[in-house]
């Protein structure tokens, strides 16, 4: 094929997967003036931001992703007028819950540390937390409160997102798998499956679990791993279950959550992560961990026993060894980004994520620390960081 | 109460007492939790999301519309549950947390 | 020991299987939901019942009665477990519930007979108390001696049609119309396929006759408009007939069906190959001639692949459980294998001409208001499928699922699934089989959350 069948296509950036955290970035990309392609090898928000929990939640969060997860926080409240639609954004609140003393200390000494951190949460007792919200099991004892957290629907929140892209005038690309991305003396040059040729003097790889693949074609290797959360939904039944109720436990098969979505149903996770293959796409929804959540998350809420499952599911998520994501600019190319790996923790930032990565690809800089993300902290224990596989 | 399910058949079989809503109703032994209800009403539940009434569609436990609920709150799926003397149903959620 | 082979689905196709094996020395373990063998043609009714086999049957009592006799033979052969659902899949092994017990059990192979339901067309108005599947319409007729209605009306296509609307006429109940929405025309382009069972096809033509004698009205190439009633019932069934008109039949009941569906599920959860059958129309896990799934140890019989009847389930019940022992090396009869396949060629071929005789009108899907609720358990419309097509630009019906909710209930798309890819199909202007089919997720159907775990 010589090079005028095909179809070059030039923009300001390249955003590399269309999950939550490119389609965002795609949108704020185009507030800022930049002209965008998002190149997506499915659907939009398919694989991790669309099977997640759909957690809005900040407590419990490694303290300097806070000044992100705030300014995420802000843009969920702010949906509706910037995309259209508030994708099922409920701030219902977010209790954090545990039946041991010490998580409890923990938990408390969370609630302290956090409030340098301009997060407020209100620490209570079992019984003040049932004499707030009744559906709390009598085993509970310390319960951290965020009243401002709440919940969301993953499944459409990504898609949302990149159609306010697409309207606001990114060219979003779906079933386009990027085989290779390369550089030239001035841009990036990234061809898809079906032979298209892409180009632009600056491009973000958001490919979630599929990020530690790209990364390594610029020599910046992460010690990353995929998994896949455990998840599951009940029958619906009336609303009553506002806040979003989340084990802290440090036993992990203790550690499940759950949230009631104002149709009724209660979404259910945790305990157990399974493995996940990035060639197939696939992890795997074990059905024993089903069976080990319930009696855990009776725990939490009793009243859920009377409730049966209709279905479940996983998805492909990115687990970096330190647990937290890699975000900010490549220390070897310039021109590049990152904003992958989230670590099943992401898709609360992923508004705050979009409107941080588009302002520093289109100023340079950004208020957000990005320090603790970047992708070079690896560096120094490379040998390790090739070897790293997480255990489940 | 309009019946929606007549019998045609089977007739002499000795008789159970059930409580519905409420109300004491009768059926006969070996009739399903469904049959009991529908030969004495028209109703099974009513869908979550319009409040409409609903009284089951296929009968063989794939289309789980006729989840019924026990004065307990147990469910019951009353196409394949056999109906038992003094069993207490209803056709709405029992309610839980109540303040 | 190695661990047994499971039989899941105590029908035709189960029941048979689990013989074979049996005969062959395997003690299997056969799982079936129903608390009594038999499938849905063959169901049982409760002990205390006593109607005779003809009047439950007609024309199968031979082979009804048989089945559930030879059954009762191998019960002391096998591991027989009623009224349990198999629910998943894990490393460990099939995972069931009775009553809130689940149990873990280990197989080295399994035959999957897990059956069909009705195939399913949406209409306005079906939601109302007083439509039922059609099989429904005869369930409650067979296994407990009721009747939907006193005035029902049978509406859809297939032979089953105009047999359960015989049942009723029988019963002494007259049914107020059959609307079928296929018209003698392609009836007859089936009759070359339907001739290769002539017995059979005799007994249709028989139902029709009577139907008829009894002044119960026949029409053909109707297009269902709309159910009308109330909150205790059903009082219309309004319907287009072959020349456009519109028309009313008041009724107390509908009974609908468009053929059948294959419950594919578990081989879905077991991760089967699927084809789309073009005969059929609907996608089904892929088999070779004697019911080898693309996994090895996987096997299918019966409606739950191969939508030809309960005859054939049978003979497939039976092949699938040679082709395990010959799998194995166990002594197999080369004549048997032959035999049954011969059978099964027939039955193909009558299979056919029932399914060219009484095609799936998908285009009544395309056509149906926007209004319409297509999926009953969380109340989607045909019009928030097409916004999913359209606005929200969904290629494909998992995607469609995704956004707008069709098949996200209880029963996870058994009753509308079929419908809903038309639906996209389309509004997106694509062949049914380009938007797939719903992925299958444990459980298969609800699971209790108090449910206890045996080891």
């Amino acid at each position: 094929m010589n090079d005028f069948a095909r179809d070059p296509v030039r923009a300001d950036v390249i955003v590399v997967g269309g999950g939550f955290m490119g389609a965002a970035t795609a949108f704020f990309l185009r507030t800022h003036g930049l002209s965008v392609i998002l190149l997506e090898r499915d659907l939009i928000g398919q694989a991790a931001s669309g099977t997640n929990f759909g957690n809005v939640r900040r407590q419990g969060r490694y303290l300097p992703q806070l000044p992100l997860a705030h300014r995420s926080r802000d843009i969920w409240g702010r949906l509706p007028e910037l995309i259209g639609e508030d994708v099922e954004f409920l701030p219902s609140g977010h209790l954090l819950v545990t039946t041991r003393s010490d998580d409890g200390a923990r938990l408390e000494q969370y609630a302290v540390d956090c409030k340098a951190w301009g997060l407020d949460l209100t620490m209570m007792t079992g019984d003040q937390a049932r004499a707030m919200f009744p559906m709390v099991g009598p085993e509970i004892h310390t319960v951290s409160y965020s009243p401002h957290d709440g919940h969301a629907n993953p499944r459409l929140a990504a898609p949302a997102f990149g159609r306010a892209a697409r309207r606001a005038g990114a060219h979003v690309v779906e079933q386009a798998p990027v085989l290779s991305i390369t550089k030239d003396s001035t841009d990036f040059i990234a061809e898809t499956a079906d032979g298209r040729v892409y180009r632009a003097p600056m491009l973000q790889v958001s490919s979630g679990a599929w990020g530690r693949k790209m990364a390594a074609l610029f020599g910046e290797d992460v010690p990353m791993a995929p998994q896949g959360p455990q998840m599951g939904v009940t029958e619906p039944m009336p609303y009553r279950v506002a806040p979003v109720i989340g084990s802290a436990s440090s036993v992990t098969d203790e550690g499940v959550y759950l949230r009631q979505v104002k149709r009724g149903n209660i979404v259910f996770g945790g305990g157990r992560r399974s493995t996940a293959d990035l060639e197939t796409k696939r992890a795997r929804l074990d059905p024993m961990n089903t069976l080990r959540q319930m009696p855990q998350l009776a725990r939490l809420l009793p009243a859920i026993a009377r409730l049966r499952v209709i279905r479940t599911w996983s998805g492909v998520e990115g687990y970096v060894q330190d647990s937290l994501p890699i975000m900010g600019p490549s220390e070897r190319v310039s021109g590049l980004f990152y904003a992958f790996g989230f670590c099943g923790h992401g898709f609360q930032l992923g508004p705050g994520v979009g409107a941080t990565m588009a302002e520093l690809i289109a100023t340079g800089h950004t208020d957000i620390p990005l320090e603790p993300f970047r992708v070079g902290r690896f560096q120094r224990n490379a040998a390790n960081a090739a070897a790293y596989s997480p255990h489940a | 109460m309009t019946a929606l399910f007549r019998r045609v058949d089977e007739t002499g079989r000795r008789g159970v007492r059930l409580v519905v809503d409420g109300y004491e109703v009768t059926a006969l032994e070996g009739d399903t939790v469904l049959t009991a209800l529908l030969t004495n009403g028209s109703r099974l539940r009513r869908n979550e999301f319009d409040g409409k009434p609903r009284a089951g569609f296929c009968l063989m436990g794939a289309c789980q519309e006729c989840w019924v609920w026990t004065e307990s709150g147990e469910e019951l799926r009353a196409c394949s549950t056999d109906v038992r003397d003094g069993m207490r149903l209803v056709t709405k959620e029992v309610p839980w947390l109540t303040r | 020991m190695a661990d047994p082979v499971i039989v899941v689905g105590a029908g035709p196709a189960g029941t048979r299987a689990a013989q074979r094996l049996v005969q062959a020395g395997l003690r299997p373990v056969v799982v079936d939901e129903n608390e009594r063998q038999g499938g849905q043609i063959y169901r049982r009714q409760s002990e205390n019942f006593s109607r005779p086999a003809e009047k439950l049957y007609g024309a199968e009592a031979a082979r009804a009665r048989a089945l559930h006799t030879d059954f009762e033979a191998l019960r002391p052969h096998i591991d027989y477990r009623p009224g349990t659902m198999v629910w998943g899949v894990a490393e460990e092994g099939l995972l069931t519930v009775r009553d809130r017990a689940v149990a873990t059990l280990p197989f080295s192979a399994i035959i999957i007979a897990s059956g069909a339901t009705d195939r399913i067309m949406p209409v306005p108005g079906w939601t109302l108390p007083g439509v039922y599947s059609l099989g429904a319409s005869q369930i409650a007729l067979k296994a407990q001696a009721c009747a939907v209605g006193g005035a029902p009306v049978f509406m859809g296509t297939g032979p089953l049609l105009y047999l359960v609307a015989w049942q009723y006429l029988r019963a002494g109940v007259k049914p107020a119309a059959v609307l079928d929405t296929n018209s003698l025309a392609t009836r007859l382009r089936g009759l070359r396929g339907m001739m290769t069972r002539a017995r059979v096809l005799a007994h249709g033509v028989r139902y029709m006759a009577e139907l008829i004698r009894a002044g119960v009205p026949l029409h053909t190439g109707i297009t269902p408009a709309r159910i009308e009633g109330r909150e205790d019932g059903v009082t219309a069934i309004v319907w287009q007939d072959a020349r456009g008109r519109l028309r009313r039949t008041a009724c107390d009941a509908v009974a609908t069906g468009f053929g059948l569906r294959a419950e594919t599920q578990l081989a879905d959860l077991l991760k089967c190959d699927f084809v789309f059958d073009r005969r059929f129309t609907q996608w089904r896990p892929r088999v070779d001639p004697d019911g080898r799934a693309s996994r090895a140890n996987v096997y299918l019989a019966g409606d739950g692949v191969l939508l030809r009847g309960a005859d054939a389930a049978e003979t497939a019940g039976r092949l699938a459980a040679c082709a395990l022992l010959q799998d194995r090396a166990l002594p197999v009869g080369t004549d048997e294998i032959a035999d049954l396949r011969g059978i099964l060629a027939t039955m193909d071929r009558f299979a056919e001409g029932i399914a060219s005789a009484f095609p799936w009108p998908a285009h009544m899907a395309a056509a149906l208001p926007d209004d319409t609720v297509v999926c009953r358990c969380e109340n989607v419309t045909a019009g928030d499928i097409r916004h999913a097509a359209t606005a929200l630009d969904s290629p494909e019906i998992n995607r469609a699922k995704a956004l707008t909710r069709p098949g996200m209930g209880r029963c996870q798309g058994r009753m509308c699934g079929l419908a809903a890819a038309e639906i996209l199909a389309a509004a997106r202007g694509v062949p049914v089989e380009q938007v797939g089919r719903i992925r299958t997720a444990a459980p298969l159907k609800p699971l209790p959350l108090d449910c206890t775990v045996t080891p």
